[in-house]
């Protein structure tokens, strides 16, 4: 029995080095500078995913401006002041916001942005990647701030401190490097959404020029180049993909590495 | 009155206003403004569920005066001729959800175990560590390995196998191309197993070691141990798996690229089938009309609610163990 448990945990770890090792060497060919600056140009004449890996940092800026203050401040209040009835239906809101599929949340930013607009446009991405941010990071930093002693709140107000003091000198700061990873691992969730782009912000093959215009992303690139019947642009998807997890990975392991001396 | 701050009453200095004292007990203006804000915060937290709620009601009306509750039992996908049902896409998302516990399950079960009651710690951490990785990993990702990478080793290798031995059953007939419900089904059970291992990890951990020195001192031997464990935890390993049920059915992105998109209902696993994620992802930028575009809203709104509840009753099964790292999640 014991080696049925051990084989499965040995499958499951040969699984993800099959896929970043398969990913590592597909995608090693075809990267290359040119390819990194450049913008997607039609099937034999090469072209690159610059606008796509410029486009995914601006819809991870947009959406972590957006995103991430608001699941602080929805962290602090369901740790801090939520309490009862209504607290208790916050939570329970923000849960559900958590399992959202992403699909849908595309869908309702493109009812209640994209078409009032009448155009795709990179606010409408940037939105709907803070929508899936939010409730991650609140859970998160709720988290973080109940781990933080009651005794350092208590003599915060022994000393005469209003409780917004309390909340933004003392206790935001005890938890902050918790609630910085928790941030780190929601933009590393985030730059890997590929459906709610799909309609809100929908790509382009240009450098963005404004943030009222569609904007490509790696992710979207990724899916367009896969199913499309060029092996060239199979290619492609690799080293984008390779691209991608780079970026993933490294933000996930950079967070367990930081996060390991707390276990 | 002599609480009135504007009253010549000597008693009462420095009194503050009613309504400043009702929104912070202290009358410090800053809690004031600190509570405020907050609560503001928390209300659109609410009302964008409730938007939500409300956009995918009003956007999908058109689709349900037209169709009614034929729209879930309807098996016609017909654009062109305005006809539009959802049976295919809820047969698709379930079976692939299924498909994917039943692969999953067991595999998830087998880790959680080893990595809790078996590996040793040094081994535990680093292992566990690497399981949780495969959630960190896009689904796009995942689509494109499946596409280039699982669909070729499933059509070559294993569905002839299958077809070969069990090709007498319904599950197997049909064409071998390795893009069909197989190939979503297992995908989609590698993206669930980090999810139901880490939960199922937790609730073992939960239950209390008294409860298995209890079990050793009456004799058991380690296997009939972990028994009583898996039984003591047996409520939150059940909300473990409706949890990956949860995600199974909203995943878009892999399933859209492996399992061949064509929405009719077949019992065998090499056909292609469609799932309603997929057919929102897929057709909503090319829906022609308001009645298209309405039903596949109203598809939306199908796998919202079916997710919210599934969701629902996985929080209840699980609502005391809690991920302290949380966020460790897959995109989709």
């Amino acid at each position: 029995m014991t080696g049925l448990t051990a084989l499965c945990t040995v499958l499951a770890v040969g699984a993800l080095l099959i896929i970043l090792s398969y990913i590592a060497w597909k995608g090693i060919g075809a990267l290359n500078i040119q390819f990194l600056t450049d913008v997607p140009r039609p099937v034999g004449e090469g072209g690159g995913i610059g606008n796509a890996i410029l486009g995914s940092v601006v819809l991870l800026l947009l959406s972590s401006v957006i995103g991430l203050p608001l699941g602080i401040c929805v962290g602090v209040y369901l740790s801090e002041i939520g309490r009862g009835r209504f607290g208790g239906a916050v939570r329970f809101i923000v849960d559900t916001l958590t399992g959202i599929p992403s699909i849908v949340t595309g869908v309702f930013v493109y009812a209640v942005l994209v078409l009032p607009m009448k155009h795709f446009s990179a606010w409408a991405g940037g939105i709907a990647l803070a929508l899936i941010m939010v409730p991650i990071v609140a859970r998160t930093t709720e988290e973080m701030l109940k781990l933080v002693p009651h005794s350092l709140r208590e003599g915060a107000l022994a000393l005469g401190a209003p409780q917004w003091r309390v909340t933004l000198g003392v206790v935001i700061p005890a938890a902050a490097p918790g609630i910085a990873t928790g941030a780190m691992l929601a933009i590393a969730r985030v730059s890997g959404e590929t459906a709610p782009l799909l309609f809100t912000a929908f790509g382009s093959r240009f450098f963005p020029t404004s943030l009222n215009e569609p904007i490509a992303s790696l992710t979207v690139q990724i899916y367009n180049y896969a199913i499309s019947p060029y092996d060239e642009w199979h290619a492609q998807a690799w080293a984008a993909t390779l691209v991608l997890m780079t970026l993933v990975l490294g933000i996930n392991i950079v967070v367990r590495f930081l996060t390991r001396k707390r276990f | 009155m002599s609480w009135a701050p504007e009253s010549n009453n000597p008693n009462f200095v420095g009194q503050v206003s009613t309504w400043r004292r009702a929104l912070s007990p202290t009358g410090n203006t800053g809690d004031a403004i600190y509570r405020m804000l907050m609560l503001a915060v928390a209300l659109l937290m609410v009302g964008i569920v409730v938007a939500m709620v409300i956009a995918l009601l009003s956007d999908s009306m058109l689709s349900i005066r037209q169709f009614g509750f034929g729209f879930l039992t309807s098996q016609r996908w017909d654009p062109i001729k305005g006809e539009f049902g959802a049976l295919p896409f809820i047969y698709g998302t379930v079976a692939s959800s299924l498909i994917a516990l039943l692969i999953s399950v067991p595999f998830s079960l087998g880790i959680a175990i080893f990595l809790v009651e078996q590996a040793p710690q040094w081994l535990a951490r680093p292992i566990g560590f690497l399981v949780e990785l495969l959630a960190a990993i896009p689904s796009v990702v995942y689509g494109l390995w499946g596409i280039f990478v699982l669909a070729p080793f499933l059509r070559n290798h294993i569905q002839p196998l299958l077809a070969g031995a069990f090709g007498w059953l319904p599950l197997f007939k049909g064409q071998i191309t390795g893009l069909g419900l197989l190939t979503g089904g297992i995908i989609l059970a590698i993206m669930v197993t980090p999810i139901i291992s880490a939960v199922v990890r937790d609730v073992l951990t939960a239950v209390p070691g008294t409860q298995r020195e209890a079990a050793l001192a009456l004799g058991a031997t380690k296997w009939e141990m972990i028994r009583v464990v898996l039984v003591n935890g047996a409520p939150g390993i059940a909300g473990a798996v409706i949890l990956g049920l949860g995600r199974a059915l909203g995943e878009t992105m892999a399933v859209t690229m492996v399992i061949g998109n064509r929405p009719e209902i077949s019992l065998s696993l090499f056909d292609p089938s469609y799932t309603i994620a997929s057919a929102i992802a897929n057709e909503f930028t090319e829906a022609t009309g308001d009645l298209y575009l309405s039903s596949l809203v109203e598809l939306g709104l199908i796998l919202f609610l079916v997710t919210f509840v599934v969701n629902g009753i996985a929080r209840v099964l699980v609502w005391n163990v809690t991920r302290k790292t949380g966020g460790v999640g897959r995109a989709a």
